[in-house]
């Protein structure tokens, strides 16, 4: 399906996109393009962020959006991270559907009082009579020494809170489906994006669509191990996955995409079939999304059907590193996956 | 002087009265231990809420704080929906959900109700902020404590609001208390209104007991809002009655000097403008009385219907966690 398909080699998907007559977009065109449909048709939209009225603005995920929709619509915010999540709060809970957009995901964490204790308990604090329809979107970085305050992966946190949807598209059509579902869904949504996923190809349709949250998708069938994989993990699995193939090893990808609430049926059913489960996150595996994915398939009956211990595949447990040596220890890439899958396939 | 009509006068003083009655009627029934929510009152400080809110429209948004029952009543809250929320109940106006701290009524402005110090206050400009961008004249008010003043939200908010200039108006009770933390101890500079002038809009202070002084003052901050010329802080000095929570007094247990509560007792803002418009003969003691007795009846049918109301079946605990998309 055009739609579920990552093919990894940039010239090669475009000219098999051109071939099948489909529509090609990065990821981050689909992104400008679903918030520019958002804007267009619902007068409820607006953007709020930091750095908006840059040019090129937000990684070029907003190009453009500024000039066109005005500065009622798109939004240049004060450096008040929490203050900021509150007013989007507030809007929201009156009908407004804002996007706050932030360029790390770093500087979540100094809006956790408006997103924990407000955003994610207005719906029940109030017998469901205030909704919040807010969807905040944020970015992984990597690379370049970008270091230990530029480069989390913190979905884990909020992944761990009823009231809050955590979403981690990563392909071009499901940053477009997703982000859209997300901006209609009436709840507050993390919509967590990875800048190495932002020149990224694949197909986007160019009317509006909408990607349910919280169905997972196999990006790759397989049968002799499952992949569980994350974000910008799917793409190095889906790597992994090619040269495994080369030495008999046919592996199925999994892509959640969204990890609350966590399409818990598609993966045990995988690995019920399969036996073996490899789990890829971009971040430290420790109390995140990939104990939570290695726990809901220990307490279902797929458990039973492992022919070998499961493995976690993420960021070292260690802040971010700069030095280039470093970094490189640091994080995991197809190869590391390719490892633990070996593993798992000799245990 | 502002003027400020006999009948309006008249509806400032019923209400305080009501607030005042409607928090006695909870220390009343405290002690049963079957209001199973943690209360905060007002009592001591109901003229802030009756002479502001006296100038909102029921469209007008409203953001109070865990010490929220005198705003709520002020703005036109079924005091039922309070007491059956206080008592867990499906009746109550969150269905049992959010208890004392957390009252709403969305179709009243008030949209929800923080108990995170100072949580609300964005949340209130944010109002303010849809107002704006839909072009339309509700405005939004925010109530809050001396202790708010201090979190890092209070100042973001002040500064996006006088940014864009929101219709919001920021009131802040002084009670000089954070839980049982002094101002003198927490701030160097203990008048909060002053903070307006670090954002370039209008503060002024004004005696929170006096409630036609606090009428006089709100009706300008309002006007102001309304017409689209930006926020106001207000800083209204009053002193709360109870401890931080609960029906009892802290004095008891040196939390405050008993005697700075009985100075503030003898400014019982209920009382001082009873006497005044008795002298005035705006009101005679027997319609006082008559009244009186009106209000209690009234509050205690709701108290005994609140309590008597049904509880949630326990399967409602896994209820609205999410909205669900219609």
């Amino acid at each position: 399906m055009p739609w579920t398909k990552i093919i990894l080699d940039k010239s090669a998907a475009l000219s098999k996109l051109t071939e099948g007559g489909l529509r090609a977009a990065t990821y981050c065109e689909a992104l400008c393009e679903a918030q520019a449909q958002l804007l267009e048709t619902d007068d409820a939209v607006f953007l709020l962020g930091e750095g908006l009225d840059e040019p090129g603005g937000v990684f070029g995920s907003i190009a453009g959006l500024s000039e066109r929709f005005g500065n009622r619509r798109v939004l240049d915010s004060p450096l008040a991270e929490n203050g900021m999540t509150g007013i989007a709060v507030g809007a929201a809970m009156v009908g407004m559907r804002p996007i706050f957009i932030h360029m790390r995901m770093d500087f979540l964490p100094m809006c956790m009082d408006q997103i924990v204790n407000h955003a994610a308990k207005w719906n029940y604090m109030t017998g469901g009579r205030t909704n919040v329809p807010l969807v905040i979107r944020s970015i992984i970085g990597r690379g370049w020494g970008s270091a230990a305050q530029h480069s989390q992966g913190l979905h884990g946190f909020f992944a761990q809170v009823p009231g809050l949807k955590v979403v981690l598209p990563s392909t071009p059509y499901d940053a477009k489906g997703l982000l859209i579902a997300a901006v209609r869904d009436g709840n507050p949504v993390m919509f967590i994006e990875h800048r190495w996923l932002y020149a990224n190809t694949g197909f986007v349709p160019a009317e509006m669509y909408e990607v349910p949250l919280g169905q997972g998708v196999v990006r790759r069938k397989g049968r002799d191990i499952t992949v569980v994989a994350l974000s910008h993990m799917v793409w190095a699995a889906i790597r992994a996955a090619e040269i495994l193939a080369t030495e008999g090893i046919d592996v199925e990808v999994i892509d959640p995409r969204t990890v609350r609430p966590l399409d818990a049926g598609l993966i045990c059913e995988s690995v019920a079939r399969t036996g073996r489960l490899v789990i890829a996150d971009v971040a430290s595996p420790s109390g995140g999304c990939s104990a939570e994915i290695a726990a809901c398939v220990a307490e279902s009956e797929a458990v039973r059907t492992l022919k070998a211990p499961l493995r976690r595949v993420g960021f070292a447990e260690t802040p971010t590193p700069c030095s280039p040596v470093l970094e490189a220890a640091f994080y995991p890439d197809h190869t590391h996956i390719a490892d633990a899958v070996r593993a798992c396939m000799q245990a | 002087m502002y003027a400020i009509a006999p009948a309006t006068q008249l509806e400032l003083f019923w209400m305080m009265l009501f607030i005042r009655r409607f928090e006695e009627k909870i220390c009343e029934v405290y002690g049963a231990q079957d209001m199973k929510t943690p209360v905060h009152l007002c009592i001591g400080q109901e003229a802030i809420a009756a002479g502001v809110c006296a100038h909102l429209d029921r469209a007008d948004h409203l953001t109070t704080t865990h010490r929220g029952h005198g705003h709520c009543l002020a703005k036109g809250m079924d005091p039922y929906r309070l007491y059956a929320e206080f008592y867990g109940r499906t009746e109550g106006c969150c269905h049992g959900k959010g208890g004392s701290m957390h009252p709403a009524d969305p179709e009243l402005g008030i949209s929800g109700t923080s108990a995170i110090v100072g949580g609300g206050i964005p949340t209130a400009v944010g109002a303010a902020l849809a107002s704006f961008l839909r072009r339309e004249k509700r405005v939004s008010v925010v109530f809050f404590g001396d202790g708010a003043s201090e979190e890092g939200v209070f100042h973001e908010s002040l500064n996006f609001a006088a940014l864009k200039k929101l219709p919001v108006v920021f009131v802040c009770e002084n009670n000089f208390y954070a839980t049982g933390s002094p101002l003198s101890s927490r701030q160097p500079h203990p008048e909060i209104w002053r903070h307006a002038a670090g954002y370039g809009i209008p503060g002024l202070a004004a005696d929170g007991n006096d409630v036609l002084a606090v009428y006089a003052s709100a009706a300008g901050a309002v006007a102001r809002a309304r017409a689209g010329e930006g926020p106001t802080l207000l800083e209204y000095t009053t002193y709360r009655w109870k401890g931080h929570v609960g029906p009892d007094c802290d004095c008891a247990r040196g939390v405050r000097p008993l005697a700075e509560l009985e100075a503030w007792q003898e400014r019982c803002p209920v009382a001082g403008f009873l006497k005044k418009l008795l002298e005035a003969g705006l009101v005679t003691q027997a319609q006082y009385d008559a009244r009186l007795a009106e209000m209690d009846a009234r509050l205690d049918a709701d108290l005994a219907k609140a309590k008597a109301a049904p509880y949630p079946e326990p399967h409602a605990l896994h209820a609205d966690v999410y909205h669900q998309r219609s």
